[in-house]
């Protein structure tokens, strides 16, 4: 049981909520009373490293959206230190090196998060190259693939009805 | 049976395979310590009025193993571990401290006049300032300070009877022996 | 009684499913025409006990039966009708029974619909989805039993969760599940054709209409999930990348290019074996998600960590199904082969090129929402993965898809003439550049990502009407000609455009309001104005109330613009107790140039409110494109050549080729 359980998240909710499963857990109001900086300029800074911080006790929901007790705590401190003059990296390392990279909701790309962020592309290079590879040898060696596969006549007739159903219209092909 | 369809299979196998280990051993509500092997963060809090006395990072390194308890009088977990830090405070082996989090004096106060106090040392953390240097995130969690004031494990939730074994009691017994 | 006869359902059920998916296997592998067709009346019995099954649980919850344990661990006597009966559905239990009933409705439709498939495919077909349902079954009958009694029965009910009483979040579940559950019948479809080792055109034919059903569904779930959490949660957002969202998110991923691919195979004989693995993944998706949201190895779950039996099961049930149909892919894919020649620029060359990004898409997506797990387990080090890095890695890929997507529909079959393509899109050019030019002359300000998602909806827009008008040979023919070309069009290449169309709106809904937002957090006392995206938002005051089982407070504003008076907002703060909760009804005026969002909160104990406005231009586009995919999607669905119970002459003679082509 943690801190917050008495008032977990609205998101935990809707995340049970969206899979029908629904258990009881409280709810805290989506807006409150907060102090807030006076230079806009900063409040917006307060904002944007807000909404990159990850409530701890609320599953996949940011300090910024959160009334949990903690994620009010940890707004102030980075309007705390936003006010001491801290740049935005040192208000991040100043709650990562107390919470660790697990409150960054975008993962800092390092060694052991080389892998999630190569990945995609790496994956897309692969996926290209294998069509690629299908294309040439699709358009390059038409011999092959008629030795695959011959067509019978009922087949070839079957072909052009299905491709006349929808080319016929558009007298394209 | 060519290689590159076994592809799906091999990637879906090593899919089930974390899925596997994470559905036995991973608890995803448990976020490691990242103060472990650091040294205790500084600060100073009063008493909880008539629990004990003073409580700040001096009192954590005075050469010997202590356990630094988060507890709040609003905390139900809270009241699951009270018997076994009761027990070892009783058996007088190691120093408990307590750290009362975002809580009223009066509110502790009357909580540990209820359940009786383990603790040799209580501290206020009315804000939750210092809970949040030493990175806790729920109550109770308890820290296993070395004698030089490092944090040498953070148990988080409740006590259990497993953690008392294989966690706390080594470390007392190994810290004395 | 009720209660027994539901339990009793649910083991017929279990004895047809085994039946069914056994008999008629092998009868199609031993030819013999009395067991295949078996398949067809026990998916109908089989329909016929679950269904008695949900409906004795809806009689339970109808009438408050406390002594059911999940009629009194969900429901409460004083419940509203209409939540009495979504309850059903509410809870972890009901809902899997709710899962397998629309299975068995599918079964059920592919026996009474499938008329016409071969006596082989339908067996093998409706086998494979007894299979299915026998997994699903037996994890309801020893895991998690909705027919348990308890002894005494409680005097009521203890649900009476405020949250689940949501008209959006009532058929949200039902939605998503005929989306996932749809999908396991084109994973049928592909396991039949990997025993049979045989898939032609008319394979894909027939895969076709069940798979633009399920792709359907699961769009209009998705949507409704994010709808309810854009006006319940009270924050304004509406797609959070999480966990549970990603389980839904990646089948609708997967089976949008499933729906594509299979007119690759329909069309061009090719990308058989890709279609078919792609059916695989789209269900295996679906059944990993329900894994990941029951078993509580995802961090969203966690207070619903429940029982690890239950995440055994499903862990289990997931190698068998996933792991042995990949396995017999791997053995029997390669004996498939396809024809034909297949030039790079070709409409089947763009569709290559749709499938490899969403794909890669759907890769990311799982990625991303696996390797925090991954990484546990390997190194024991935790990392979270948010929304940045889905933008960061999903937009990449998906502004290239959208590129391409106005691309495709112009491009021949077989070979296409590419300058031809960029001659017509040149007025897409054109109203790329005025939009682009418009929406910075308007807003003056922007993320460049405002002005790239701006320009793609134009782009989108004005191909997909360039194309319809290209099709319809308007203004290169009389008008009239034009009209009945227009009238004539096949339902499909009707679909294809409004799917297109609804793509284009969610782009235009998702770009405006995530640049263009206006948002203000105040605590304002009575009286006092602030202006929020050019619009005057006065707040009158707020009183307290008292509703039915929880107290109100409602906060009163009204929302001019240049002095006349545009709405009357009243959100509402409503305090339960029992259970303790609050939950925040957001006011939102919807208009179509802008979402008008309010929200009450906290007292500051000097008279004043806490309150959170937003100005979101836009933002109701994106589930208006939501449903006009839907109906894309219907569209297709009604074309005469899907159209499987009463086909035309011409239809049947294709399909007697067809099958002929195959035997």
């Amino acid at each position: 049981m943690t801190i917050n359980f008495g008032q977990a998240s609205r998101r935990l909710m809707y995340v049970l909520c969206l899979l029908g499963t629904i258990g009881f857990v409280g709810f805290a109001s989506a807006v409150f009373v907060e102090e807030r900086l006076d230079d806009p300029v900063k409040e917006e800074r307060v904002r944007d490293i807000a909404e990159g911080i990850r409530c701890l006790v609320c599953q996949n929901q940011s300090i910024l959206d959160s009334n949990a007790g903690l994620a009010r705590d940890l707004r102030a401190i980075v309007r705390e230190r936003i006010l001491a003059g801290d740049t935005d990296d040192q208000v991040q390392n100043y709650l990562v090196s107390r919470y660790g990279d697990w409150v960054l909701l975008n993962p800092p790309f390092k060694m052991r998060t080389l892998v999630l962020w190569l990945s995609p592309m790496l994956v897309l290079l692969f996926g290209g190259f294998l069509v690629v590879r299908f294309l040439r040898r699709k358009s390059a060696a038409p011999t092959e693939n008629s030795v695959s596969r011959p067509l019978t006549d009922a087949e070839k007739k079957t072909f052009d009805q299905l491709m006349a159903e929808d080319d016929g219209e558009r007298g394209r092909s | 049976m060519k290689l590159s369809f076994m592809a799906p299979v091999i990637t879906f196998a090593g899919i089930a395979g974390v899925m596997f280990y994470a559905l036995f051993y991973l608890d995803p509500k448990e976020i490691p310590s990242e103060l472990l092997d650091k040294k205790s963060p500084v600060f100073a809090l009063e008493a909880v009025p008539g629990y004990g006395e003073n409580l700040s990072s001096e009192n954590l390194k005075e050469g010997k193993i202590t356990l630094l308890n988060v507890f709040a009088s609003w905390c139900v977990a809270c009241l699951a571990e009270h018997p076994t830090l009761m027990e070892l405070s009783r058996q007088g082996k190691i120093d408990i401290y307590g750290l009362n989090y975002k809580d009223t004096p009066d509110a502790a106060a009357k909580w540990l006049r209820r359940n009786g106090s383990p603790y040799a040392r209580t501290g206020m953390d009315l804000k939750g300032r210092v809970g949040i240097d030493f990175g806790v995130y729920g109550v109770p969690e308890t820290f296993i300070m070395g004698p030089d004031g490092t944090i040498l494990d953070k148990i988080i939730g409740p006590i259990t009877e497993k953690d008392l074994k294989n966690r706390i009691l080594p470390r007392i017994d190994g810290g004395e022996g | 009684m009720i209660g027994e006869i539901g339990h009793f359902g649910l083991i017929l059920a279990l004895v047809v499913a085994v039946l069914q998916g056994t008999l008629p296997m092998i009868g199609a592998s031993k030819g013999n025409v009395a067991l295949m067709r078996f398949a067809s009346s026990a998916a109908l019995v089989q329909f016929l006990a679950v269904s008695i099954s949900f409906i004795a649980l809806t009689i339970a919850y109808v009438g408050s039966d406390f002594s059911i344990v999940n009629v009194a661990q969900n429901s409460h006597s004083l419940k509203p009708m209409l939540y009495k009966i979504s309850g059903v559905w509410g809870n972890h239990e009901g809902s899997l029974l709710l899962w397998a009933w629309i299975l068995a409705l599918f079964g059920f439709a592919v026996a009474a619909f499938g008329r016409n498939l071969p006596d082989g495919l339908k067996a093998r077909v409706l086998s494979v989805q007894g299979m299915i349902g026998i997994g699903f079954l037996l994890f309801i009958l020893f895991t998690s039993n909705p027919f348990e009694r308890i002894d005494p029965a409680p005097f009521d009910g203890r649900g009476l969760n405020p949250l689940l009483q949501d008209p959006g979040l009532a058929f949200h579940p039902p939605f998503l599940y005929l989306g996932y559950v749809g999908l396991s019948i084109t994973f049928s479809f592909a396991i039949a054709a990997l025993i049979e080792g045989k898939v032609d055109p008319a394979w894909a034919r027939w895969v076709r209409p069940w798979t633009l059903a399920a792709w359907g569904f699961l769009t209009l779930g998705i949507a409704l999930g994010s709808w309810w959490a854009y006006y319940e949660l009270g924050w304004g957002g509406w797609w959070f990348w999480d966990p549970v969202e990603n389980a839904s998110f990646m089948p609708w991923l997967v089976s949008t290019a499933l729906l594509h691919s299979a007119i690759v195979v329909e069309k061009r004989d090719a990308l058989k074996n890709w279609t078919i693995l792609l059916a695989i993944i789209a269900f295996s998706l679906s059944l990993l998600g329900t894994f990941l949201v029951r078993s509580g190895v995802l961090n969203s779950v966690h207070a619903f960590a429940s029982d690890p039996a239950r995440g055994v099961f499903i862990l289990g049930f997931l190698v068998l199904v996933i792991g042995g149909s990949l396995i017999l892919y791997a053995v029997r894919a390669p004996t498939m082969k396809g024809g034909g020649l297949f030039a790079p620029i070709s409409r089947e060359g763009a569709l290559i090129l749709n499938n490899l990004l969403l794909s890669t898409a759907a890769a990311t997506v799982l990625l991303g929402t696996l390797y925090p797990l991954f990484l546990d387990a390997l190194s024991g080090a935790k990392v979270s993965v948010g929304p940045p890095y889905f933008n960061a890695t999903f937009l990449p890929l998906i502004i290239p898809l959208i590129i391409a997507l106005a691309f495709g529909p112009f491009l021949a079959w077989k070979r296409a003439d590419l300058k031809g393509v960029f001659s017509r899109l040149k007025l897409a050019i054109v109203s790329v550049c005025v939009i682009v030019g418009v929406s910075w002359w308007v807003t003056d300000d922007g993320p460049i990502l405002a002005f790239v998602g701006m320009g793609l909806f134009a782009w989108l827009v004005t191909a997909v009407f360039v194309e319809l008008a290209d099709r319809i040979k308007l203004f290169r023919t009389s008008l009239r000609q034009s009209l009945k070309r227009f009238l004539n069009l096949p339902r499909s290449a009707y679909g294809m455009s409004i799917a297109h169309l609804g793509v284009a709106m969610v782009i235009l809904g998702v770009t405006a309001s995530e640049a263009w937002q206006s948002e203000r957090l105040d605590v304002m006392q009575p009286g006092e104005t602030v202006v929020v995206g050019g619009y005057d938002f006065q707040f009158e005051g707020a009183e307290r109330l008292e509703g039915p089982n929880y107290g109100i407070l409602r906060g009163s504003f009204n929302v001019k613009r240049n002095g006349s008076l545009v709405a009357d907002l009243r959100p509402e703060q409503r305090v339960y107790e029992s259970p303790p909760m609050e939950t925040t009804e957001a006011a939102i005026w919807p208009m179509l140039s802008a979402d008008l969002y309010v929200v009450i909160g906290e007292e500051d104990g000097k008279g004043g409110y806490a309150t959170r406005i937003y100005h979101k231009p836009f933002i109701s586009w994106i589930w208006i494109g939501a449903i006009v995919m839907f109906i894309g999607g219907g569209f297709s669905l009604s074309d005469r050549r899907f159209r499987i119970g009463a086909a035309s002459a011409r239809k049947k003679q294709t399909q007697k080729t067809a099958e002929a082509a195959g035997a």
